[in-house]
Formats: structure tokens, sequence, C-alpha cells
């Protein structure tokens, strides 16, 4: 199977080479880091999570939004996302390898990982995410790596594969429910104890996911044969639509919730990515762009003839992507720690360093996709030679 | 076999970059051939027998780190029924103060280097 | 002034460490427990300071008659290798002032009494009797033990820094880099950190241990600092708490601190 991943055109060739010079650029910025100490980033003692964890966070939910393609597939058998729910599965399994770098990447000491699970502490969310994501890494690789066999021996999967597949189901809904936990189960932090942070994840996962997958899909149809016709596009979209009104929809609820009761501590976060606070408005024009995206990308996907049109639909992903990237990757973890518990206001921003080694990540997720997605349409004869 | 070549090479190229430390070592032409830790102390008497201490002495002090840090348990009676303060920095370094002829000595030798020194501070050589 | 204060800190510091100005809860002279350079410190052992549940008040009030003084900050850092660092970014702190609206952020009101408005209580790690940082460690490299003190594992910390975002009185630090090259007076009889963990105060357990009251409490020579066991009907600090007026911080989220503020 892998084997198809090793033939291609130039093209090809050219952006795996490219990967692999972000990657290795990365590589030797995180070995700055390692032996300097995380004190490299722009993190500090007020704001000790930043872009990594933030990044953590985003891509569990593209990792869980692939139940939003696998669900109607297997549970309700809809057929039109048959050439489709692979390359879901696949862009989960990256997302879960990028997660788990980010992760890494973020340690003080961190090989002292293995600590985790030679101590195992019940009482740590951190704990049950793990075995979270692991898990849904386990199933996602059993199931793509089965479901891309038999399609080459041209037959219908094993049947003992079903009940994995129905299992990763609730599983995706978990990874995604236990890291909003991490997060709302902390007194300390106002901004992100709220019971809704778990449905707003998720909401934001199946809108910025299944985006996502759209693009992906159109660049496979511009570079490759690979054509999945207009159903899924369409019935994705429509996904994109749902969760992306619900997503804005818990996003006015928390603002509504804030500004009207007044409570300064919930407020004052809320102040701090929409107006600033005490001066710093690092994240204020940020926030705005993140706001007038969502607008623009539910304008378009509420207008049944701009969303059928797949040029305007690339475009409204984008917005979607982006407006969510924003709002999760940046804001969402930011946030919780400005102001701090004593109300003082400290500033962050990633450094140089800090980004190059994010890009790096997120370079081993792009090579993943890459790879799996070759190998996969290879295999169907869906490449062109 | 297809493509025996490339995979013949391939394993070369694996078997050298994996034995590749070996050959450092022998081109460096300074490979240690034994260990000779130098103990300096009017002690007589080590908190576990030597034998044990040169086999142990890491699983000992994992031990003595967790009761003290762990436990609070910070007395430690050894086999003759002395009792001793568990601790690095003082009982054994106590006796043991010359750390480059006696720590050293083995780790460099077995090529290991135990992270006790980035926090516990070492004690400050008589120079000879 | 810096001069004279650093020669002060490392003479008080040293006189500290060797146990010249100890004296333990129940009031003994405990001076000679250690001899200094002694080979043999069991003797210090044998007599530890024990409790049920250990608590420590500041009076508010003698604390900010000295304004300015930082005897306990300063013998505190100096005993526990905390580095100084120049870049506030890097910044590690296990006692501190702040200014009251920031320590006591959920006591909003602009008409309190003048002198408490404008003073700057030290703040500690709270020592919670239910910890949130406890809580969320994965590895349990924090720990709250059968006294009521809240360890730290340095050996086992992983540096993911969960705690600190647990933490509801921001009481803990992490070494965003190796801390050593700022610790301007190394004591060798206490560890220094490595880079990537968190540390913060441990009401001195090491101490506590061979019959010294925390550095901290030594150290502050208008007695603003009371320590002892809350359990103990009888103990100093019980009974400053049950004539005087108290308050803790954010006692709303149900941590249950141990470091209580006296208001006179």
């Amino acid at each position: 199977m892998i084997e198809k991943a090793l033939r291609g055109n130039s093209k090809y060739w050219g952006w795996i080479g490219f990967l692999f010079i972000v990657i290795f650029v990365g590589l030797l910025f995180y070995l700055r880091q390692f032996g300097y100490g995380l004190g490299i980033t722009g993190l500090n003692r007020d704001v000790t999570w930043g872009l990594y964890i933030a990044q953590f966070t985003f891509l569990v939910g593209v990792a869980a939004s692939a139940v939003m393609v696998v669900l109607p597939y297997y549970l309700h058998n809809f057929k039109a996302f048959g050439k489709i729910t692979i390359l879901g599965e696949i862009l989960a399994i990256a997302s879960v390898v990028m997660c788990g770098t980010f992760i890494f990447v973020d340690m003080g000491q961190p090989l002292r990982i293995p600590n985790i699970f030679l101590f195992p502490s019940p009482n740590s969310l951190m704990f049950w995410d793990s075995i979270a994501l692991g898990g849904y890494l386990v199933l996602n690789v059993i199931i793509s790596i089965n479901v891309i066999a038999s399609e080459k021996k041209g037959t219908p999967p094993p049947g003992w594969i079903k009940p994995i597949i129905l299992l990763s189901i609730p599983w995706a809904i978990s990874i995604h429910t236990v890291t909003a936990f991490l997060y709302s189960g902390l007194a300390a932090r106002p901004f992100w104890m709220t019971a809704i942070l778990a449905p707003r994840f998720l909401a934001s996962a199946f809108s910025g996911g299944p985006a996502l997958l759209i693009l992906l899909v159109f660049l496979l149809k511009k570079f490759t044969r690979f054509d999945p016709g207009r159903e899924p596009i369409q019935k994705l979209g429509l996904i994109v639509t749902y969760a992306m009104s619900l997503n804005v929809f818990f996003v006015l609820m928390e603002i509504f919730t804030a500004f009207y009761s007044g409570i300064p501590e919930h407020l004052d976060h809320f102040k701090f990515l929409y107006v600033g606070l005490h001066g710093n408005t690092t994240l204020v024009p940020w926030m705005w762009v993140s706001s007038i995206l969502a607008v623009i990308s539910l304008t378009l996907l509420y207008i049944p003839k701009a969303r059928n049109n797949e040029a305007v639909l690339g475009f409204a992903c984008v917005t979607v992507f982006l407006s969510i990237w924003i709002e999760k990757g940046l804001g969402m973890v930011i946030t919780g720690f400005v102001p701090n518990p004593l109300g003082e206001v400290t500033r962050y921003w990633p450094t140089f360093t800090e980004t190059m080694i994010t890009i790096g990540v997120y370079a081993v997720g792009a090579l993943i996709v890459t790879i799996f997605y070759k190998a996969t349409l290879s295999i169907r004869g869906e490449v062109s030679v | 076999m297809y493509d025996a070549g490339k995979i013949i090479i391939g394993l070369v190229v694996f078997l050298a970059l994996v034995s590749y430390p070996i050959w450092y070592d022998a081109a460096r032409g300074d490979i240690p051939t034994s260990a000779d830790p130098k103990i300096v102390t009017a002690e007589k008497e080590c908190v576990a027998p030597t034998d044990y201490m040169k086999d142990s002495h890491m699983d000992l002090l994992n031990q003595w780190r967790d009761d003290v840090v762990r436990k609070g348990v910070r007395v430690y009676t050894a086999e003759s029924g002395r009792k001793f303060e568990m601790s690095l920095s003082h009982t054994c370094m106590d006796c043991h103060s010359n750390k480059s002829e006696f720590c050293d000595e083995c780790h460099n030798y077995a090529g290991v280097n135990p992270y006790c020194w980035d926090c516990h501070i070492e004690p400050e050589e008589v120079q000879q | 002034m810096t001069i004279d204060r650093r020669k002060f800190i490392k003479t008080a510091g040293l006189a500290s460490l060797a146990g010249l100005v100890g004296k333990n809860v129940l009031g003994q002279d405990v001076s000679d427990v250690i001899e200094p350079g002694s080979f043999d410190r069991l003797s210090g052992l044998q007599s530890p300071l024990q409790a049920r549940r250990w608590a420590m008040a500041v009076d508010i009030g003698k604390c900010e008659k000295q304004h300015d003084c930082t005897k306990c900050i300063d013998a505190c850092h100096l005993v526990h290798n905390v580095p100084k660092f120049d870049n506030p970014k890097d910044e590690i702190k296990w006692i501190w002032k702040e200014p009251f609206e920031h320590a006591f952020h959920e006591q909003e009101n602009e008409f309190q009494k003048t002198d408490l408005i404008h003073s700057t209580p030290l703040l500690f790690c709270n020592h919670c009797d239910i910890p949130p940082c406890v809580s969320v460690c994965p590895t349990r490299a924090t720990w709250k033990r059968e006294d009521g003190i809240v360890m730290m594992d340095w050996h086992r910390c992983i540096g993911c820094r969960y705690c600190m975002a647990g933490c509801p009185y921001g009481s803990r630090s992490f070494n965003w880099r190796d801390p050593r090259p700022f610790i301007e007076d190394q004591q060798k009889d206490f560890p220094t950190r490595m880079r990537g963990v968190v540390e913060k105060c441990t009401f001195c357990d090491e101490r506590l241990a061979v019959g010294l009251l925390p550095a901290c409490v030594e150290a502050c020579d208008v007695g603003a600092l009371v320590f002892g066991d809350l359990e103990d009907p009888e103990s100093n600090v019980r009974k400053l708490l049950n004539n005087n007026f108290s308050i803790r911080r954010k006692p709303g989220l149900g941590t249950q601190p141990e470091v209580y503020y006296i208001i006179s």
C-alpha cells in the first residue's frame, strides 16, 4: 500500500521535498528550544500555555470532525460519502499525530512524558485526554488500513471492522469533550469554566474540519483525477453551514452571558478579546477579523445559489476555516490567562522560533495527509500519471 | 528479488549509521577499557555493602529520593543498624566528595549521564 | 543600600541555615540541633516539627509597618536557591508582595480602609486543603501531604504547566530556562531546579524535618508571620485566628487556603 506513495510526478516530489525542508527547519528550531528551554517561546509566568496548546486544541477538533463523514456513511448508509470517508479518516490520523507532537513540543521535560503512564492519575483530565486521543488514533489506523486494503483487493471490508467503525463515532465525540473538560473544569479560569465549552468545541470542530476536508477535495480534484461528484461536496457544505451556525450561536450566548451579567471576572476576558483590557489589544484585530469572516461565511453559506457554486463554496470554506482557527487556535487558550487570577494583564505573543516549530508540526501533518491520500488514490487508479 | 542492489546498499548504509558510535570512538582512539573509582574517606562503613553499591546505588538513590520527597522519611537504617540521613549531597557526598574521580569515573566509562547534578549542587573539590 | 541589604541577607541566611535563630513550635530553642558543618545531622532529624494541619497567618498590619521590608522574601529565595532574572518573562517567585487590589481581587471596594488599600500583602502558595493543582497534575508530581503541605517532586514533573493553569492564586512558577546562572549565592543544602519544571513554596518541608520553622517566619523580626498547627487549639496560629478578624484569598472557590490574613 505505502509503496504507492513512492511513485509520483515531479510536482508530487517537489511538494514532498518542500514539506521535508519545512519539517527539517522546524526540527532545527525545536532543537534550539530543547537546549534553551521553553523560555524561547513568548510564554511567561502568567500566560503559561500559548500557540502550541492552542494548536493542539484546534487539531483535536479537526480529528473529531471525521465523524461528520463516518457517521452518515456507516450509520445511515449514505452512499455519496463512499469516496471521501477514507479521506476524512486519514485527516483524523494526521491531526491526532499533530496533536501528540504539539503536546511533546510544549512539555518542559519532554523525555519524562512516559511518567503520565508510569504514574497514572485518574484525577487529571490530561490522563484521560491522552487515553482518548491514543485510542482514537489506534481506531482510525485500524479502520483506514483495512478499508484501503480491501479497496485494493476489490472486496468489501471485513465484517469485524464494522463495530470498530461504530465505536469510533462516540469516541470522536469523546476526544473533543475530554479536551474541553481539560479547560472547563478549572475554577481558576472563569473564561473556560463554562458548561457550553464542550458543545462549542464540537460545533467549531464540525464546521472547521469538514470545511478543511472540502478544500482538500478541491485540491485533489485539481491535481489528480479524483472526483467524488457534486453530491458529497454539497452535503459537506450543508454540514459546515449547520455547524458554523451553531458555533456562532454558542459564541453569542457566551458573549451575552458575560456582558449582561457584567461579572468582572467573566467580562474582563471578553473585553480583552474584543476591545482590549488595560491597554492590551493583542488579540482585538484578530478577533474582529474572525467575526467578520464568520459573518461572510454564513452569508455565503445561507444563500443556496451561492453555496451550490463550488467556487463560492470553496471561498466560504476558507473563511470558515480561518475564522475558527483564529477563534480556537489563538483566542481560546491565550484569553484564559488574560487577565490572570490576580486581575493583571501580561502580554503574550508567539516568538519566531515558536512559530517556526508550529509550522514544522503542521508540515508533519501535511506530509501524512499527502502520503496516505496519494496511496489511497493510486490504489483506486485516480492519480494521473 | 526486485531492486536487490538498492536494498543491499540501503542495508549497508543503515548498518554503518547504526554502528557509528563504535566507529567514532575507535577512530578517536580513547576508548576507556576500565573504570577505577577512587574512594577517599575516613569512614569505614558505607550505607550498604560495596558490591551492592557498585551494582545498585542508583536504585538505592531512587528509593531515598522517593522516601525523602514523597514520604517525608529522611532516616535510613542500614543493615548494621546504623542510621543515616538519606541525603545525596550530605551523606553520600560527605564521604565521596571527589565527584570527578568517583561518580564521573564510572559514569563516563558506562556512557551514562545521570541528572542528579542538574539540581543537586556538587561539593567543591579540593584541588590536588 | 543594595549592598547593605545583600550583606544582611547573607548573614541572616547563613545564620538561619546554621540553626542559630531556630525555635520550634513549642517555643524551645533548637539552635543546637544542627551544628554548622556537622557530619551527622541526625540529631535534627530526630526532633522534627510535626502537625496535623500546617497553616500560616500573616498580620497585614504588622507587616505593613515595614512597608519596604523584604527580609522574609530574601531569606526564602536565598535558602531555596530561587533565581533572580532580569527579564520579567522568566520570573520565579515563592513569596512576593502584591498590591491589595490584586492579592484580594475579589474584595473589590474602592473605599476600603486606606491603609489596607495601599497595603501589599505577602503571597505564598496557599497549601489549600482541596488543592486544584493536585487534581490536575497528570503524574502526581504535586500532591498534598498528610500534614497539609502541598508538595512538589521536581524529579517527576514533566513541565506540562497544567497546575499553573489550575492554581487560582498564581502561586506557581515555571523554569523557562536553566536557573543556575541566575542564582547569586548558591546554597548547597538545597537543590536548584532544572529547566522545564514547576516550583513553588513548600512551607519549608526540609526545615520542618529538622525542627526548624520556615525560613520566612524566622526572618521576620516583627512577628508578622505566625506558623503552626491549626488542629492544635493551643498553637499560636490557632489562638491568633481565634482572637482576630482574618480573611483568605478567594474563599468562594472552596479550595480552603491555609494562609490566613489578619486584619487589625
